[in-house]
């Protein structure tokens, strides 16, 4: 094992069972999990290595779960952050499918209105609700749309 | 995420929350949610409930007023529409005197009114308002004004009041005043778009029209050019549309009226203009408009305002019959 090897391998381990994000935007590992609703009081077992050494990218991040195979529409969000992540499937430590991401249409209970006014911000039964577009997430409630630093949105 | 609960047209589709009935319901949220056919076929509508209406079309209709903030003539004139059409109405009072004043949410405000009544015209502060009222509400919802956001009848009756004068497809308009948060200026300059208008805004620094709406309307093949004064353009203008520059936009009172005074139209700036012009207002104006422009033939923001019973009657008839 070369040396490069043996520090990745300590720095994250493979998984039996579980999903792998790879490729991940350098820096974006923390914001992935937040999108994908994994926070500090959530039981998964996670590995996130940073700023990686990458062919492909030059640096990456890396993020590995255990125990929990991401449904689709999980996936699809992180291509607001990393666009260019892929997904596998890890089953008895073999990849057991591989995917990329897709952008979602629509985000709903994601992402926070920045409008103070809009009512998706009030005490209503609702949850937040952005149409996926070219120039950012469009607020289907107050037309508000969101073009730049998306993470600090994130519910 | 299949099905969705649209608009009076499919424009801006919203998912239906989890739980809630589905099915297609006329409401009328936003000028966004029309395609431009849409427009002429209520234009034409309410253009025939002028000159001859049937008193008894929505006779036993009842319709909700909810207004969560002050309004004196979009609800006076949404009474006086239903009442000409033979309907009756209702409204909720005082925000203070309401369930509201105990906490309840909007969304079980509506549903319970959804109960009592045909259609519901709702005025609220929030932006967006309307919107979730159409997702809660088993009766037609009308957008009587959300917050700075929406109030697509103003925007039919602005357009109904041009059609009378001229025909709106490559009009020349120009837009002034507040830009930035004017909303009614901002829904015709939208609602303008469909009619390949050329948009010429004149407004104070800051409160320019938002380059958001300025890129949309661009991308949309729409020209906007914006003008550092009104007298260098309303000879090439084909309507002036003029809104109300809030005297709580400005630190003081004196940069208030040093900026108020040069964007005021007055008859000596009108001495020029082609002779289809048209200017128009919202209304209720402040200083914007000098009184002698009232008696001039360019003049129309009171038959602006009078427009608005034809075009929520035809508007009322539409969601209901």
């Amino acid at each position: 094992m070369t040396g490069d090897a043996t520090e990745r391998g300590l720095l994250i381990s493979p998984i039996k069972n579980g999903t792998v994000i790879d490729h991940i935007t350098a820096g974006e590992a923390l914001n992935v999990l937040r999108i994908i609703g994994i926070t500090g009081t959530t039981t998964e077992s996670i590995s996130v290595a940073t700023n990686v050494k990458s062919g492909k990218m030059a640096k990456k991040d890396i993020v590995k779960i255990e125990n929990r195979e991401l449904f689709k529409d999980e996936v699809n969000r992180i291509s607001l952050i990393a666009p260019n992540a892929s997904i596998n499937i890890i089953r008895d430590y073999k990849v057991f499918e591989k995917k990329g991401v897709e952008t979602p249409e629509f985000l709903i209970g994601i992402v926070r209105c920045p409008n103070p006014g809009c009512i998706s911000n009030a005490n209503e039964p609702i949850q937040s609700r952005f149409e996926v577009q070219e120039k950012g997430l469009h607020c289907l409630y107050c037309d508000w749309v969101i073009t730049k630093d998306i993470t600090s949105y994130i519910i | 995420m299949g099905n969705f609960r649209v608009g009076l047209c499919a424009g801006s589709p919203v998912p239906i929350p989890p739980g809630q009935k589905r099915g297609f319901m006329r409401h009328i949220i936003s000028i966004r949610d029309f395609h431009r056919a849409e427009i002429d076929d209520l234009l034409d509508k309410a253009q025939k409930i002028q000159s001859r209406f049937d008193s008894s079309s929505l006779r036993g209709k009842i319709l909700a007023l909810l207004f969560f903030e002050p309004s004196t003539r979009t609800r006076m004139s949404f009474e006086a529409a239903m009442a000409r059409l033979g309907g009756s109405s209702i409204s909720m009072g005082s925000v203070e005197a309401s369930s509201i004043s105990k906490g309840e949410t909007l969304a079980d405000t509506i549903r319970v009114v959804s109960g009592y009544v045909d259609t519901i015209v709702l005025r609220h502060p929030k932006e967006g308002a309307a919107r979730l009222a159409s997702e809660f509400a088993s009766v037609p919802v009308i957008n009587a004004g959300d917050g700075a956001g929406q109030h697509p009848s103003q925007t039919l009756l602005d357009l109904y009041t041009i059609r009378q004068s001229m025909k709106i497809d490559g009009i020349h308009a120009g837009l002034l005043g507040d830009l930035r948060y004017g909303r009614t200026a901002h829904s015709l300059a939208h609602a303008l778009s469909l009619y390949g208008a050329t948009i010429h805004t004149i407004s104070p620094k800051g409160l320019e029209l938002p380059s958001s709406l300025v890129d949309e309307l661009s991308r949309g093949g729409c020209e906007v050019i914006n003008h550092e004064n009104i007298s260098g353009i309303i000879q090439e203008l084909d309507i002036l549309y003029v809104t109300r520059i809030q005297r709580e936009r400005f630190p003081d009172a004196s940069s208030y009226f040093k900026v108020a005074s040069s964007y005021r139209v007055t008859p000596d700036l009108l001495r020029d203009v082609r002779d289809s012009f048209i200017v128009l207002h919202p209304l209720p104006r402040l200083d914007e408009i000098d009184p002698g422009v009232d008696s001039l033939p360019y003049a129309r923001y009171f038959e602006q305002s009078n427009n608005g019973i034809p075009v929520r009657m035809a508007m009322l008839e539409k969601v209901m019959k």
